[in-house]
């Protein structure tokens, strides 16, 4: 049974004095992938059918690179930073939780890096 | 997880059907959750017949006039029967509402009243606020100042005082917390619409002084940062206010103070 006041269960750990970062990231990150988004699909309609060749061209091309290592940073930052907040919402087993947060952010560091390499491999190339 | 489905001693069975009221002119039947936690039974859904030409228009009249002339076990809360003080929030035809302002008519076919959402429930319609109402207690709802009390009144200029409108008109019904998918999951650590609301109410009160406290502790991935813009507050709010938007100025001060 719990005799814990009201006052102390809805007080709890006192607040983290934090969230307002990650909220203002996510709003941040979303603002810049409208551009890069629309940017990205309109090069790939334009590089539709394309050979290999063409497309070690595009990306050799320093905007197009250095536009791509933006979207792939955004793109995995902006998700993992929503994933959080999803896995917050509805998990409630705190180690699950816990583990969950650190799997995405893993997957999130360890997908971004192996991509931003292949662009850079590729543009060096 | 959060649960989804309601737990097995929670399931909702059919209940008892009143009988109809004689020589009815106008008859609407209302659909209403009974549970009690003396009977160890499953909550169920009693259907009762009002006769409107001998009702008042509001739900709030029929529940007491079931209450006085059908079924006298029959549970809830009320007081002002005007939507001030708050008391008879419910869930009616599917919406949280105050059963006082609420007309009868406007629900098509029979009317269904179900206590308030995702609340522990002590009797029928009566749910459990103390979480809510000592989430309130922790915002520290009243002025706080360190300078010297005047000797009248806090002067405040008729600008300054628009500021708190459609803020103070709030009667901490829970209606709004109540409807909110966030608070649902996560009520424990999450504030709610309503608790929120007042937090600003006290933020943007240019009497008080205590604006930089009062957001530390609101700076929380919880506490604040459950708001997800759903909107089922402003929507559901009998008072027709706006805890969305208030939560959202919140969210705005805390950038403000930051960037």
């Amino acid at each position: 049974m719990n005799m814990r006041s009201p006052l102390s269960r809805a007080r709890g750990l006192g607040s983290a004095k934090t969230g307002t970062a990650h909220w203002w990231a996510q709003r941040l990150t979303a603002l810049a992938l409208v551009p890069l988004v629309i940017w990205f699909v309109v090069s790939m309609i334009v590089v539709t059918g394309a050979d290999h060749e063409a497309a070690v061209t595009f990306i050799s091309i320093p905007i197009n690179a250095v536009l791509l290592i933006l979207l792939i940073v955004a793109t995995f930052r902006h998700g993992q930073l929503g994933l959080e907040v999803v896995i917050e919402d509805y998990i409630h087993t705190k180690w699950l939780e816990v583990a969950l947060i650190i799997a995405v952010k893993g997957a999130a560091v360890f997908l971004g890096v192996t991509s931003v390499y292949a662009v850079i491999a590729i543009a060096l190339n | 997880m959060a649960e989804f489905t309601l737990p097995k001693n929670s399931k909702v069975t059919e209940g008892k059907e009143w009988p109809k009221p004689e020589g009815a002119t106008d008859l609407k039947a209302f659909k209403i959750y009974r549970w009690s936690p003396d009977s160890g039974e499953n909550p169920r859904v009693d259907t009762y017949h009002i006769d409107l030409d001998d009702c008042g228009p509001m739900v709030l009249d029929a529940l007491i006039k079931i209450k006085n002339e059908v079924d006298s076990t029959l549970t809830f809360r009320r007081s002002c029967r005007e939507g001030v003080c708050g008391s008879c929030a419910m869930n009616i035809d599917g919406t949280n509402t105050l059963a006082c302002t609420k007309y009868i008519n406007d629900a098509k076919g029979y009317v269904r009243i179900y206590p308030l959402p995702h609340q522990s429930v002590i009797k029928d319609l009566v749910p459990d606020q103390t979480h809510f109402f000592a989430q309130y207690r922790q915002i520290e709802p009243w002025l706080k100042t360190d300078s010297q009390a005047p000797e009248r009144e806090r002067l405040q200029s008729p600008e300054d005082r628009a500021k708190i409108d459609g803020l103070w008109e709030c009667v901490l019904c829970a209606c709004c917390s109540t409807s909110c998918p966030s608070y649902w999951w996560n009520e424990d650590r999450y504030l709610g619409p309503a608790i929120l609301l007042q937090a600003y109410r006290w933020l943007a009160d240019t009497r008080d002084e205590a604006a930089g406290d009062r957001l530390d502790q609101l700076e929380d991935p919880f506490r604040l940062y459950r708001c997800h813009t759903i909107m089922n507050c402003t929507r559901t709010c009998p008072k027709h206010l706006n805890p969305a938007k208030a939560i959202a100025e919140i969210k705005k001060m805390m950038v403000e103070r930051g960037v």
